[in-house]
């Protein structure tokens, strides 16, 4: 990560951000396959992500975006629209948040939730197509599992509250309120903490 | 259009005016430690206590109740800490007053003093703001009690800009017996300040802020009330704030308080008039917005704007890449993931909080710099509105031609 009085991110989200490739301009034009949107602008950071399909060999043949968020958001989304034009399905559905901030240099911690909100509208773009176009057996959803009974927390809230900052099991049980009834899930609560931190923000 | 740099974010640092420039520079050479009874030492002392006077002179205290501290957050501190020392030996004789109030929109430090507080035992009450940012004054009134002991209400918001009734909020405080505390780091040399007039008892104010260096502030103590030292140690600033002290910054401070004194009454009327000047060119370019902050009782160089379906923090950066420097109410620029807190205080809802701007005018901007941000300005805001899934306008527009 090279940060300078220059510029505050690296060069690729510089270069993103002052030139965003595939913004959606008229979305009645483009007539999307498939469409994904995810985030809440009361959060600060959502996305529109829309693809065209090659429905014969089940390619990605142009994808364009909206995004309401930050230098970080807005590049996410720019350079994940000229990652996957070309891409079968089932390659772009395996892109990883990793490979976006991997491709635009690196992100700060703070902003890696960044490359979360924009592989997910991607795959969001990917089930919507699936759903269409009568394949429900491909939809890859990613069901939330239940780890705190007592308070009705379940993995993704977990997986949310690392990318916001948690990183002991004190500032997760701050966040979400886990743990703080029978105490039970606090292993199970634990290790998931630290799944998560090492997928999100482990350098390979 | 020739790029041009223009600094718009007064309310976060000021540069040091020329003149505390030179005369730090020549204060350099004044190494001697303030406390020592030799010629060296008291050449620093006799500069400290001459920017002593200033400070106090300028707020119409005297010496002695100004104590020079590192820092605005430094004097907040201190002065919620005095409530809640637990000595047998502090001399403070008010321990039945366990309660103080504070409001919504205060700087973090004093947030942050006042959660401290609260897990000590503390009883901790803040007061809303309406929805231009000034306190409820009947809520106040309800509020206090026979155990209140510090009520600590900021005179200027750094955000938004809202100036509070301090004098009549001071009334009533006192009233009821407590003591009161305003944090003034962004009013003190924005506007005429007179402790005596207004009736206040702690006052916090930061040199940097009024052109003056970073690293140095001061805190007014009232005469005769009660005080607890937040760094012990040894006997500078008679025993109530430890620590050798810093000559340098000192005299900074000094020499920037006399030159306030000077500038201050003509720079708000042209602020003012600058200020407008950016108000109504928005207003005239720029669709969809809602200035925050108190249309009158605000700072003359602060105007904070929401700018709809578009975010803080991409308004920010497009801005700084034409040379203009602002801040933003919106979470993805502080490092956090929550909207401004004052701004929400006021009501405003999270997406208007995230696609707010603040522009702190300050002593060297000048009219060429007002007309090249309106320039750039409704650029900006199109670029990042066009990319946007929030603004319903450029919904079907063909083509996105922007560089």
């Amino acid at each position: 990560m090279n940060t300078s009085p220059e510029w505050v991110y690296t060069e690729k989200v510089k270069d993103h951000f002052m030139h965003p490739r595939n913004v959606l301009a008229d979305e009645a034009q483009f007539q999307a396959d498939g469409r994904g949107v995810v985030g809440n602008i009361k959060c600060g950071d959502q996305m529109i992500l829309v693809i065209k399909v090659d429905k014969q060999k089940n390619i990605i043949t142009d994808c364009q975006w909206k995004t309401y968020g930050c230098a970080s958001a807005i590049a996410s989304t720019s350079i994940l629209s000229e990652l996957v034009k070309g891409m079968t399905l089932e390659k772009a559905f395996h892109l990883s948040p990793k490979d976006i901030a991997r491709q635009l240099g690196g992100l700060p911690e703070h902003k890696i939730h960044c490359s979360v909100l924009g592989d997910k509208a991607l795959r969001e773009a990917i089930n919507d197509y699936y759903r269409r176009n009568g394949m429900e057996n491909k939809i890859q959803k990613e069901e939330a599992r239940l780890i705190c009974q007592c308070m009705n927390v379940t993995d993704h809230e977990i997986e949310h509250a690392v990318l916001e900052g948690a990183r002991t099991y004190i500032e997760l049980q701050e966040r979400t309120k886990l743990g703080t009834v029978c105490g039970q899930c606090k292993d199970k609560a634990t290790a998931l903490l630290h799944e998560y931190i090492r997928k999100h923000f482990e350098t390979k | 259009m020739k790029k041009r740099r223009v600094y718009l974010d007064h309310n976060a640092t000021t540069p040091l005016h020329p003149a505390v420039q030179k005369t730090m520079k020549q204060a350099m050479k004044l190494f001697g430690n303030p406390s020592s009874l030799h010629s060296y030492g008291r050449a620093a002392r006799q500069a400290v206590e001459s920017a002593r006077e200033q400070v106090a002179s300028f707020l119409h205290a005297v010496p002695d109740e100004i104590i020079f501290v590192g820092s605005g957050s430094e004097a907040n501190n201190t002065v919620l800490s005095i409530i809640s020392c637990p000595s047998q030996q502090c001399a403070c004789d008010r321990k039945e007053r366990n309660q103080i109030i504070t409001t919504r929109i205060e700087h973090p430090c004093i947030l942050e003093m006042s959660q401290c507080l609260k897990d000590r035992g503390v009883d901790v009450s803040y007061l809303d703001v309406d929805a231009y940012g000034r306190i409820d004054i009947e809520q106040l009134k309800r509020i206090l009690s026979p155990r209140t002991g510090i009520v600590s209400v900021m005179m200027a918001n750094n955000e938004i800009g809202t100036v509070q009734d301090i004098q009549a909020i001071a009334g009533i405080v006192h009233d009821r017996g407590a003591l009161f505390h305003t944090d003034a780091v962004q009013a003190v040399g924005k506007m005429p300040v007179d402790v005596q007039a207004l009736g206040i008892d702690f006052l916090t104010l930061s040199a940097h802020k009024m052109y003056g260096p970073k690293g140095v502030g001061a805190l007014y103590t009232r005469k005769g009330i009660p005080f607890c030292p937040f760094i012990r140690g040894g006997h500078q600033e008679k025993g109530r704030r430890a620590g050798t002290e810093n000559t340098l910054g000192i005299i900074g401070l000094g020499k920037a308080v006399s030159l306030r004194h000077d500038e201050m009454a003509g720079e708000s009327v042209r602020l003012l008039m600058l200020k407008a000047k950016l108000k109504e060119g928005i207003i005239q370019k720029i669709p969809d917005i809602r200035f925050n902050g108190h249309p009158e009782f605000c700072l003359a160089g602060t105007l904070n704007v929401s700018f709809d379906g578009a975010e803080g923090e991409a308004i920010l950066l497009y801005l700084d890449l034409e040379g203009v420097a602002v801040s933003t109410g919106s979470a993805c620029a502080s490092g956090s993931l929550d909207p401004s807190h004052v701004l929400l205080a006021t009501g405003l809802p999270a997406e208007k909080a995230h696609g707010s701007i603040r522009m702190s005018l300050g002593r060297d901007t000048t009219e060429e710099d007002i007309d090249y941000v309106l320039k750039v300005l409704s650029g900006v805001i199109d670029k990042v509105r066009m990319m946007s899934t929030d603004y319903s306008r450029y919904q079907n527009t063909t083509g996105f031609a922007r560089e």
